[in-house]
């Protein structure tokens, strides 16, 4: 490869051994990554997320146990995304001993080189906030999109493996989306005769995400028509969906996102390459397909992808009370330590538990054997799950509004809102 | 037989049938690195398997652990023989050069320009240079 990439001194002496094996090794991931994306140098950054420590097979143990051989510490604070194990609750896992042991080592050697054992897919609602316009790099898509476009912090897409190399080094290419022009929106997304009920229901957020990010793929889409006060968990759910059904790293909210304060400013001034309209009949084309399954009898309904947070809690508790799950339904909704911790000071994680509720941290459904249904159908509010659902599990998917996923799981079979999408 | 060119993001030769891919895929989620199976459920190729062939496709989408399936996928011996990609997907690159950090041996991944990439075919033969050069054949 022709290399246009110049090294700072402390760059080459990492990648001479001077930092011992794990530098060397990480700064030579990153210095091969950085000529990937065609970077002339390497950039600071004051944070990373990593999501590596969630399980996929011996060669994921191998490179962490490699790292941690050779010394690794991380340079700058990291959290650590999912793992494949509830440290908290054991009785949460449904796979084999030998799949435990290698899960739990692998979160562990991560926790060994220094990263905080968060163990979520939202740090940015576990107090890892970087500040506007910061520099850092952050694995797991729902996260990136998060970071870059509801915190307006810079990182690109970054996989597993270089989101560790990145916080060992304290350095990534310097290219992307660190780098201002990169950030110019590309599409046009305006939304256009959405009912005023739909447009204030979280429902509608992972709908228009999957439409969305499916649309525009890698490019930057600019959504306009989103209530000032839409909130976060909204854009939560809004970016994980995107970051599924596309390659989304960064979206702007006009009038909603920090770098979207007009439709101007969000292209930069420049003209916007396409402009889609979204309207109601799309988006419930792209509601029908997030199911896979029909609306009949339910085995499981989960919650919680992105980790639910205290204010989505906020929701689920009084339905919950009003509509408590069938004893044949598996209820789950998953998080992490420091929502569960507020749920376990107000009592709610007692009412929600004893209400036939599994509350699930540490890790999420998609990712590791924790239901105990293996067929039927699974209900979920969330499209990341609705997404990864089939693949993962085995079971079919049926994508609904929270109150229905509740009242759903009540009843034991799907429950439909009948206003909820205009009467379609 | 015809001559193109891709810029190798992870470099090496490899010779194999195309698999050629209508949409986007994540390989968390979407390929099993035990069988080498397509298993996204909405994929129009799902059910096929990319072992061994050269897979084309023309980004990736989705999860961050799509390097780490790469990845796995190569240490079974399931991977494709190459990728060939539309547009430059960094997380596919990086299960290559982790593979050839951790293993010694990966798929080269290369992007194609647009002309390249249309001219591909499922079922093609295709032989990838280490300098990036392709040679196709019907």
């Amino acid at each position: 490869m022709g290399s246009g990439l110049r090294l700072s001194a402390a760059d080459r002496a990492l990648l001479a051994g001077e930092g011992g094996a794990a530098g060397r090794m990480a700064m030579r991931i990153l210095a091969a990554m950085a000529e990937v994306y065609g970077a002339a140098e390497l950039l600071d950054v004051v944070s990373a997320h990593v999501d590596g420590c969630l399980f996929h097979g011996d060669s994921g143990l191998e490179f962490a146990e490699r790292l941690v051989a050779g010394g690794a510490r991380v340079a700058v604070p990291t959290t650590l995304n999912v793992g494949a194990m509830d440290l908290l609750h054991a009785d949460n896992f449904n796979g084999s001993p030998a799949l435990a042991a290698r899960a739990t080592r692998l979160m562990r050697a991560y926790e060994e080189m220094g990263c905080r054992p968060t163990w979520t897919c939202a740090p940015y609602q576990a107090g890892h906030r970087p500040a506007a316009g910061d520099q850092v790099a952050w694995a797991e898509s729902n996260a990136i999109a998060f970071v870059n476009s509801v915190l307006g912090a810079r990182t690109n897409r970054y996989g597993d493996f270089l989101d560790i190399c990145a916080a060992i080094t304290g350095r990534a290419p310097a290219c992307g989306l660190h780098l201002t022009h990169n950030r110019r929106g590309r599409l046009v997304y305006r939304l256009a005769g959405l009912p005023e009920g739909l447009l204030a229901d979280p429902v509608l957020a992972p709908v228009l995400g999957y439409h969305v990010g499916a649309d525009c793929r890698t490019r930057v889409p600019v959504i306009v028509g989103l209530p000032p006060a839409t909130d976060e968990d909204f854009l939560k759910a809004l970016g994980a969906a995107a970051a599924s059904s596309g390659a989304v790293a960064l979206f702007h909210a006009v009038g909603v996102t920090p770098e979207a304060p007009t439709l101007e400013a969000a292209l930069h001034g420049e003209p916007a390459e396409r402009e889609v309209t979204v309207t109601l009949d799309g988006l419930r084309r792209t509601r029908d397909r997030l199911s896979t399954g029909l609306d009949g009898p339910l085995a499981a309904v989960a919650l919680g992808s992105p980790h639910f947070s205290f204010e989505e809690f906020a929701r689920l508790v009084p339905l919950v009370e009003r509509w408590p799950p069938s004893p044949a339904v598996e209820l789950v909704v998953c998080t992490h330590r420091l929502v569960l911790s507020r749920l376990e000071a107000l009592g709610w994680a007692a009412a929600l538990r004893a209400a036939g509720v599994r509350l699930v941290a540490d890790t999420c459904v998609v990712v590791t054997p924790i239901l105990r249904s293996v067929e039927g159908a699974l209900m979920t509010s969330s499209a990341k799950f609705a997404h990864y659902t089939p693949s993962n599990t085995g079971l079919e998917v049926v994508f609904g509004s929270l109150e229905e996923c509740v009242r759903s799981a009540s009843l034991g079979r799907v429950w439909r809102d009948p206003d909820l999408w205009g009467g379609a | 037989m015809t001559a193109l060119r891709g810029r190798p993001l992870v470099a090496g030769a490899a010779a194999g049938a195309a698999l050629v891919l209508d949409e986007p895929l994540s390989l968390w989620g979407g390929l099993d690195p035990e069988t080498g199976e397509i298993i996204d459920r909405r994929h129009p190729q799902l059910g096929e398997c990319v072992t061994g062939r050269v897979l084309v496709l023309p980004v990736g989408r989705g999860s961050s652990s799509a390097s780490s399936i790469l990845l796995e996928a190569v240490r079974l011996g399931t991977a494709p023989a190459a990728i060939l990609l539309a547009e430059l997907d960094a997380i596919l690159a990086l299960g290559g050069v982790v593979a050839r950090e951790l293993y010694d041996r990966a798929p080269p991944v290369l992007v194609l320009e647009p002309e390249a990439y249309r001219a591909l075919r499922t079922g093609m033969r295709v032989t990838v240079g280490a300098d990036g050069e392709l040679a196709v054949s019907s």
